[in-house]
């Protein structure tokens, strides 16, 4: 009569007070934490974009980006990381199934999109230096570097990240802590996929626009 | 009331409190409405079909759609009561990064309007 019932609850058992039904969970309490981390991460990059529209036409006479910039590139390394992101959600439902063969499977595909992303930007990269377009030549192009590198460094942390939660995987089995890492490491993964979607959008295609 | 209590706390997934077919499903959906979108983005940003000065706006609506349909069928962010600091502190990062954003952009925009052109500055210095 007393007892107050949410109904959207289902976490929760219902009829249980809230001053009585002690600490959320854990993987609830990690999931916050590290999405405080992916936060902070976010902002980091919104500076880094902050700089980049600030920067955009200050080429000194140098390469624009509709002359540097190739679409259809660009089209192939989203193409990777979308894929990833889905291979990757893919791997958690594996991983809850608790099928270890699967989840391997899932994240070999998933390191391997990043890898090929990877090479895609390291090649683009390696062409617009080779053309004198490093990042040195304008106050442009370090911005673009520094905005779509730090993207980069994070792939490859992630990759690296999912290669050890693998080893865990193999050496600790599924137990609740290696659940928790590998449920950490899909918010990571699909918040860098959240940011390349600002990337592609500012960089590549405001440029064509 | 205990036991039930324990049975419902364990027979469920640790990552969620979906059943895996649902998660599946979300997954699909949400795989499928951002290759839409990510195909829409750049597609509009080459067309003809589209009023040109608009494109970029477009573009924004585009990115900004798509980072909803990565939150919610990807990260999961819901309106569940597990998710309500998550959504909390994702409304108070999306507000940084709007200050971080639209305060440089508009600062930056308003120096370069302030700054004199170089030309008159040098005139300047050499009237006297």
């Amino acid at each position: 009569m007393n007892t107050v019932v949410d109904v959207a609850s289902d976490e929760m058992p219902t009829g249980v007070p809230i001053s009585e039904r002690g600490p959320a969970p854990a993987r609830v309490v990690a999931g916050f934490g590290f999405w405080l981390f992916l936060l902070s991460d976010i902002i980091i990059f919104s500076a880094l974009f902050a700089a980049y529209a600030v920067l955009c036409n200050a080429t000194n006479g140098g390469p624009t980006a509709v002359e540097l910039f190739d679409k259809r590139h660009v089209l192939f390394e989203t193409s990777c990381l979308l894929a990833s992101s889905f291979t990757c959600g893919m791997m958690m439902i594996a991983m809850e199934r608790r099928e270890a063969a699967l989840t391997y499977f899932w994240a070999i595909v998933t390191a391997a999109l990043g890898v090929v992303f990877l090479c895609l930007e390291f090649s683009e990269f390696a062409h617009m230096v080779q053309q004198g377009a490093g990042p040195s030549r304008s106050a442009f192009l370090s911005s673009f570097f520094t905005l779509v590198g730090t993207h980069g460094a994070h792939v490859t942390v992630g990759i690296a990240w999912l290669l050890i939660m693998m080893l865990q995987v193999g050496k600790l089995g599924f137990r609740p802590m290696v659940v928790r890492r590998m449920l950490c490491f899909s918010l990571f993964w699909h918040a860098l996929d959240i940011v390349w979607i600002g990337v592609f959008t500012v960089v590549y295609l405001g440029a064509h626009a | 009331m205990n036991a039930h209590i324990e049975a419902a706390e364990t027979d469920r997934a640790p990552g969620s409190h979906h059943s895996n077919r649902d998660r599946l499903k979300s997954y699909t959906v949400g795989f499928g409405l951002a290759v839409l979108l990510t195909a829409a983005s750049f597609a509009a940003s080459s067309s003809s079909f589209v009023w040109g000065p608009s494109i970029p706006v477009l573009l924004a609506v585009l990115a900004i759609a798509q980072m909803g349909v990565h939150l919610v069928f990807f990260l999961h962010i819901s309106t569940a009561p597990d998710s309500t600091n998550n959504i909390l502190s994702l409304a108070f990062g999306i507000f940084v990064v709007g200050l971080v954003i639209f305060g440089s952009i508009i600062i930056m925009s308003n120096l370069n309007h302030n700054m004199m052109p170089m030309d008159q500055l040098m005139d300047m210095h050499t009237q006297r």
